[in-house]
């Protein structure tokens, strides 16, 4: 880990997990003055058992490792914000056709702005998490852990933040990780892992979708199936139960693989085709944030359009009014609105935008 | 942080060395015997529970056969209440009850029960000083009631209910009155045989004895039945082996507080008007609830507009001051407080309370101490919420 400038405040956010917990340690031992937060994003109620992260239990688990580091911790309740800025927009995407990642909403609005906003009154200098990426020189990188490197989640994040942030865990691997807190005997080190969207159970989010939109939503209600070329060739139960790439729940007795191409909200269709129909050359973001100095028309970065994709070369060929097109060298599978398109330069991360 | 200011004593307070002593032997070899026992271990124990009652009886003018020990304030709070319900439902009456809208949580999760048993729960609502509607009291006891329940000291904002009042409108009509008296006992005068209560619960924690033990004083032990279940100690009103220990504890607390009472009101009552004094002076639009209500000392429930009221805790704790936003149970919850919402204090303003609360060992210093922190955390949470609104 880096250490910018000892002994300075640092408030580290804590889920109760064992990364938030491990970069609070590190954070500790290296000798800053931490204040240790949990925020409590949403409620489930009494009726659901606990989550690995968020709920009250993990909330218990993260002051119990506060307690155990000789930190103070504090509980902040972010539930309207929240749900204003990330269960909202989650529910709406999915209404529109679209696949949300709410997680890349919980980084630009509520970890790395409203938190922020919290560091600032506590005349904290610092800000740390427990993600897997290099905060550097104001600027963040793809983390040590190839497999956990979560830079794709980081793209919105306002970037006169990065040069606050501290990402104790960042350059060290999840195996690393645990046992650092296996070494400090934090109860967090053999936690398994939160692998769900936190405020969706069991990865149910037709669920989270019934409870917000009502039952009667039509992004819930039978709809037809249709081929590229228009043909109604079934039904289905829902276009939000679909997107695009996904081949389980589809018509069969086709002679070849058929995947979700497309989404059309306003017919409720969820229109189906070949692995070749899958592929695209040109991806257009919105909403663009950027990390570096923006990058202009003709310049060249690589796209990662899923979290567990790999990055492909591509050219900037248009931008305006916080939308870039870009043309790909390679074609891409599944590019799907919703999701992020996040522009590297090699292990640089450099902005993202939501695929539109 | 041993220059912490603690100013939350309305949510705990330190177990008083005169108790801890006290209660020593009967955590120990002299007198740790089951008081059930007959033998001389378990006598010992017995005399310490005798003496607790005493103690308890003598300061709070009661007889020492009227005290059930219980393990806290809850307990007696839902004794009372859900006792007093089964009671009526033993008697063929109704199990309806009614209680002040601005109780403890402990007796309205117990009228919540109450309906869930299949009876009917009152919730009487409170003005804007928190005292009972009287109308409404009267409409409840029109219906029948197997008890009433107000709260002689509201414990997040400190006032003063007319308990007396409405006690003798119980006995009018011959209900039950219970009064949860845990923020009351060695704040205000508290007698037990100079109004018509029925009913009245008492606490250790909140007056130097440890948790885990209180007492609900009952006049009349038909008046409620055992919500637990087990061998006949207590009458079998409160069955289980006795906290002996705690219960030794709290009568030697109760005698103490009682004993100390005019003190203690004068020295904290003095404390909290110039702690409110200044704060009014030094933190704008700042204003103190119930300001112009019967309060007892020891409680300074303050709005501070602007201000969210977990994150002026946070702030305050790490500058050294440990205070509470409205009671302690609510923490980590949102909502606002169910006592200044019944008020009718608008959402802002009860989301902004933050409750001070003294106790004999603060000192004029501690105001100085906190009137030089909490100016400055006040602005910065205040910036913090403009902030969050951007």
């Amino acid at each position: 880990m880096r250490l910018p400038m000892k002994g300075k405040k640092v408030l580290v956010a804590m889920s109760g997990g064992v990364d938030s917990s491990v970069a609070a340690a590190l954070l500790v031992e290296a000798g800053y003055d931490v204040i240790g937060t949990t925020m409590k994003l949403f409620c489930y109620g009494d009726t659901v058992p606990d989550r690995p992260c968020c709920s009250l239990d993990s909330i218990q688990d993260a002051a119990a490792v506060a307690a155990k580091l000789g930190i103070p911790h504090y509980v902040l309740n972010f539930e309207d914000r929240f749900r204003r800025d990330v269960i909202d927009n989650f529910v709406n995407e999915y209404a529109q056709g679209r696949t949300p990642i709410p997680c890349v909403r919980c980084n630009t609005f509520t970890k790395f702005r409203d938190l922020v906003a919290h560091a600032d009154a506590l005349d904290c200098t610092y800000i740390a998490t427990g993600h897997y990426v290099v905060a550097r020189d104001g600027v963040l990188h793809r983390g040590a852990d190839p497999n956990k490197d979560q830079t794709y989640f980081m793209w919105g994040i306002d970037r006169a933040v990065v040069k606050r942030m501290i990402t104790p865990v960042g350059d060290i691997t999840k195996e690393e990780t645990r046992a650092v807190a296996r070494r400090l005997k934090l109860v967090t080190a053999d936690k398994k892992e939160s692998v769900d969207i936190c405020f969706v159970p069991d990865g149910d989010y037709p669920a989270v979708l019934e409870r917000h939109l009502g039952s009667e939503t039509p992004a819930l209600a039978p709809g037809p199936f249709l081929s590229t070329g228009g043909d109604v060739i079934g039904n289905h139960d829902g276009y939000a139960r679909y997107t695009i790439g996904q081949r389980k729940g589809l018509p069969g007795g086709y002679s070849e693989p058929m995947f979700v191409v497309s989404i059309d909200p306003a017919e409720r269709a969820v229109v189906i085709g070949t692995v070749e129909e899958l592929y695209g050359h040109n991806a257009e973001l919105e909403e663009v944030n950027w990390l570096v100095d923006p990058l202009s028309v003709g310049d060249s970065c690589e796209l990662q359009i899923r979290y567990r994709s790999r990055p492909v070369p591509a050219r900037i060929t248009g931008s305006c009014n916080g939308r870039i097109q870009l043309e790909l060298n390679e074609p891409a599978r599944a590019i799907t609105p919703g999701q992020s398109g996040v522009l590297y330069d090699g292990r640089r991360l450099l902005g993202g935008g939501i695929l539109s | 942080m041993s220059t912490t200011v603690y100013l939350d004593n309305a949510a705990t307070t330190p177990v008083r060395p005169e108790v801890l002593d006290a209660m020593m032997p009967y955590l120990t070899d002299e007198a740790f015997g089951n008081p059930s026992s007959a033998h001389r271990f378990g006598q010992r124990a017995q005399a310490g529970i005798d003496r607790a009652k005493r103690q308890i009886a003598h300061a709070l003018h009661a007889e020492p056969g009227q005290v059930i020990f219980t393990s806290g304030g809850t307990e007696a709070d839902n004794l009372a209440v859900i006792g007093a319900a089964l009671a009526a439902r033993s008697r063929l009456s109704p199990m309806r009850v009614a209680v002040c809208a601005a109780e403890h949580k402990a007796v309205i999760a117990a009228a919540k029960t109450v309906e869930k048993m299949g009876g009917e729960a009152f919730f009487l609502p409170v003005d804007a000083r928190c005292q009972v509607d009287i109308a409404a009291v009267d409409e409840a006891l029109a219906r029948g009631l197997a008890v009433l329940s107000a709260m002689w000291v509201n414990n997040e904002v400190g006032i003063i209910q007319d308990v007396r009042s409405l006690a003798a409108r119980c006995q009018d009509a011959g209900v039950s009155f219970h009064t949860d008296a845990v923020q009351a006992v060695g704040k205000i005068p508290c007698r037990f045989d100079d109004f018509p209560c029925t009913l009245l619960a008492i606490s250790g924690h909140k007056i130097g004895a440890p948790k885990g033990v209180g007492a609900l004083i009952v006049r009349d032990r038909n008046a409620v039945e055992a919500i637990i279940h087990g061998g006949g100690q207590q009458f079998g009103i409160r069955p289980g082996t006795e906290n002996v220990s705690g219960i030794v504890g709290l009568g030697q607390a109760v005698e103490l507080a009682v004993g100390e009472l005019d003190e203690t009101a004068s020295r904290l009552g003095a404390l909290r008007d110039e702690f409110e004094r200044r704060l009014l002076e030094a933190i704008p639009n700042a204003t103190v609830i119930g300001a112009d209500a019967n309060r007892a000392p020891h409680v300074s429930a303050v709005a501070i507009p602007g201000i969210d009221s977990q994150a002026f805790l946070m702030h305050c704790d790490l500058a050294g001051v440990a205070c509470s936003a409205g009671s302690a149970c609510n923490t980590g919850l949102p909502e606002p407080s169910h006592v200044l919402t019944a008020m009718g204090l608008p959402r802002e303003i009860a989301l902004s309370m933050v409750r001070f609360s003294f106790s004999k060992q603060n000192t004029p210093e501690d105001v100085d101490r906190v009137m030089e922190i909490l100016p400055d955390i006040v602005k910065k949470v205040r910036s913090l919420s403009e902030a969050l609104a951007r």
